[in-house]
């Protein structure tokens, strides 16, 4: 049947009027080749074997958005978890290999390289440690290099001991990062069932599973579901639901026939489609505009828990019919600095950090780029993240914190990050003291629901 | 990709000397037309063309934006798109 000429412009339009792209072509690379003892050798062999990948990524990666007008927004490198390969290098210090991730990624003209990362549900081995210790500075020195440390799994249970850590980490990267407003936390995730092969920055990284060399592509588009969804005549939730559905079925393939294209001319294999409804700063291109939609007088009232949830599952159900390669996180983000409409939420008071928590049991990530203020302590950061981590752990979900103690702001104040990233209204964390709770560290057991074999 | 063919999205005002401007340039590039459908649609001229292209060394890049300069000279929006995108977006 030939292709219409009302669906050749409604492609149009999804791509000039609604920010339709494909957020990220990110290639993973496995580096358990690299591994040796002496860390200036190990670089070395690390920078040559991304460089071997990823040389030609970015050309044909732009070939492609030429070839089919579809925008390609950023390319990207996640690479195996630094602290298992790096696990013999006889060095207390990992920002070397940090800044040779950064050389490598300004060299192959990407935007992020992901995987200065380490995986510590059930414990740390010393790579882990050194690793996790050397993140604030290797934030603080390199431009592209995102990091993320996994400290739960539905299996494992929480390993508190890494969240008191973490929280240290956090505010000592938003110190050193603190002229640009503590940017270095948010090249900074925390995860509870963290997936291997997420596209999506800053908690990329090639899991141990995966193959050599991997094209994952997330596919972004939350302009397109609310013009469709404002499109509808007084629809009950049920039609919503179904038009949420048939545009992610839309957006997933067209995301599919790139990924697909790009991996065979880059000779590697495809992994996933991520189809994430990742908002941008644009006008428009906004999650809480979606929920909105559906009748919401302001994103984060009573309702909005709900709301999520149908956008999540149709987002997801739409997905999972259009390609069989759908993983990653695929879902709806709600990052608060990068969508205009929750960073209006937070401002007219109808959006709080407690609210978002909720919301992050039914959405596909966690609290995402939330600013908070300088003086948060790291046993409160510590708590925020056992909590979101307590959440994946039950639900059997990936949650995350990307949390920013912005140095010197308070409750209200605006913190700027540019780009992609937005700008965070500072939110108001509890007062009350969880210090005595996060110092017991142990940790907490796997939940009745990891007894499954 | 299963072809060489391109879907060519031509939007504007409608004014004298469109069809024939841009069938000029496609002609320069050797690109044949295979398909070609003009209406009105929210008071605006749309014509969408279905594109073949035989030659070996087609230059898709050079070819957009000659497209995309007689597209400015006529004062529309022109645009040249592989047939795939429309394809697997819209048919299973």
């Amino acid at each position: 049947m030939p292709i219409q000429p009302e669906e050749i412009l409604e492609t149009i339009k999804m791509v000039t009027n609604e920010n339709l792209d494909i957020r990220t072509v990110t290639m993973g690379i496995n580096l358990r080749g690299c591994s040796h003892p002496d860390i200036r050798i190990f670089s070395e062999q690390v920078y040559s074997r991304i460089m071997s990948c990823a040389e030609n990524l970015v050309r044909i990666t732009e070939d492609i958005q030429g070839l089919y007008g579809i925008p390609i927004i950023n390319k990207r490198i996640s690479v195996t978890p630094i602290a298992i390969v790096a696990e013999s290098c006889r060095a207390d210090d990992l920002v070397a290999v940090a800044e040779t991730l950064d050389r490598a990624a300004h060299e192959a003209g990407i935007d992020f390289i992901g995987g200065f990362s380490a995986l510590v549900q059930k414990g740390m081995t010393p790579g882990d440690l050194r690793l996790i210790t050397s993140i604030p500075r290797a934030l603080a020195m390199t431009k592209k290099v995102c990091s993320s440390v996994n400290v739960a799994t539905t299996k494992a249970g929480i390993n508190m001991d890494a969240v008191a850590l973490m929280g240290r980490i956090v505010k000592e990267t938003a110190e050193l990062t603190r002229d640009s407003g503590g940017i270095g936390c948010a090249k900074l995730v925390v995860f509870a069932n963290a997936p291997e092969d997420n596209p999506f920055m800053a908690g990329a990284f090639h899991g141990i599973g995966e193959p050599d060399c991997v094209i994952n592509v997330g596919v972004s588009g939350p302009g397109v579901v609310n013009a469709a969804v404002r499109a509808l005549h007084d629809p009950s939730l049920g039609d919503i639901a179904e038009c949420i559905k048939k545009t992610a079925f839309k957006i997933t393939r067209m995301g599919e026939m790139v990924g697909r294209e790009v991996a065979r001319r880059l000779n590697a294999q495809f992994g996933v489609l991520d189809l994430s409804l990742a908002p941008t700063p644009a006008v428009g291109d906004s999650v809480a505009a979606i929920l909105e939609a559906m009748g919401l007088e302001s994103c984060g009232t009573h309702g909005t828990t709900a709301a999520l949830a149908l956008l999540n599952d149709a987002v997801k159900k739409g997905g999972a019919m259009a390609s069989s390669s759908v993983g990653g996180l695929s879902g709806a983000f709600i990052p608060v600095s990068e969508d205009e409409g929750m960073i209006r939420a937070v401002q007219r008071g109808s959006l709080s950090l407690d609210k978002l928590e909720a919301m992050t049991c039914v959405c596909s990530v966690g609290l995402d780029m939330i600013a908070v203020p300088g003086d948060t302590s790291p046993a409160t950061i510590s708590a925020i993240i056992a909590d979101e981590m307590a959440i994946g752990m039950v639900n059997r979900k990936t949650t995350a914190v990307r949390i920013i103690p912005a140095p010197g702001a308070r409750v209200g104040d605006m913190v700027e990050f540019g780009g992609l990233l937005g700008t965070a209204p500072v939110m108001a964390v509890h007062g009350f003291s969880s210090e005595i709770f996060i110092a017991r560290g142990g940790r907490i057991p796997a939940p009745i629901q990891s007894l499954t074999n | 990709m299963s072809s060489s063919r391109f879907v060519i999205t031509v939007i504007g005002q409608d004014r004298v000397g469109i069809v024939a401007g841009i069938s000029r340039v496609m002609a320069e590039h050797a690109v044949n037309i295979a398909d070609i459908r003009q209406s009105i649609m929210n008071q605006l001229f749309t014509m969408i063309m279905l594109a073949e292209v035989k030659s070996e060394n087609f230059d898709l890049t050079a070819f957009q934006e000659a497209m995309s300069a007689i597209g400015k000279e006529l004062g529309v929006q022109v645009i040249v798109q592989h047939e795939d995108v429309f394809r697997f977006m819209h048919r299973i």
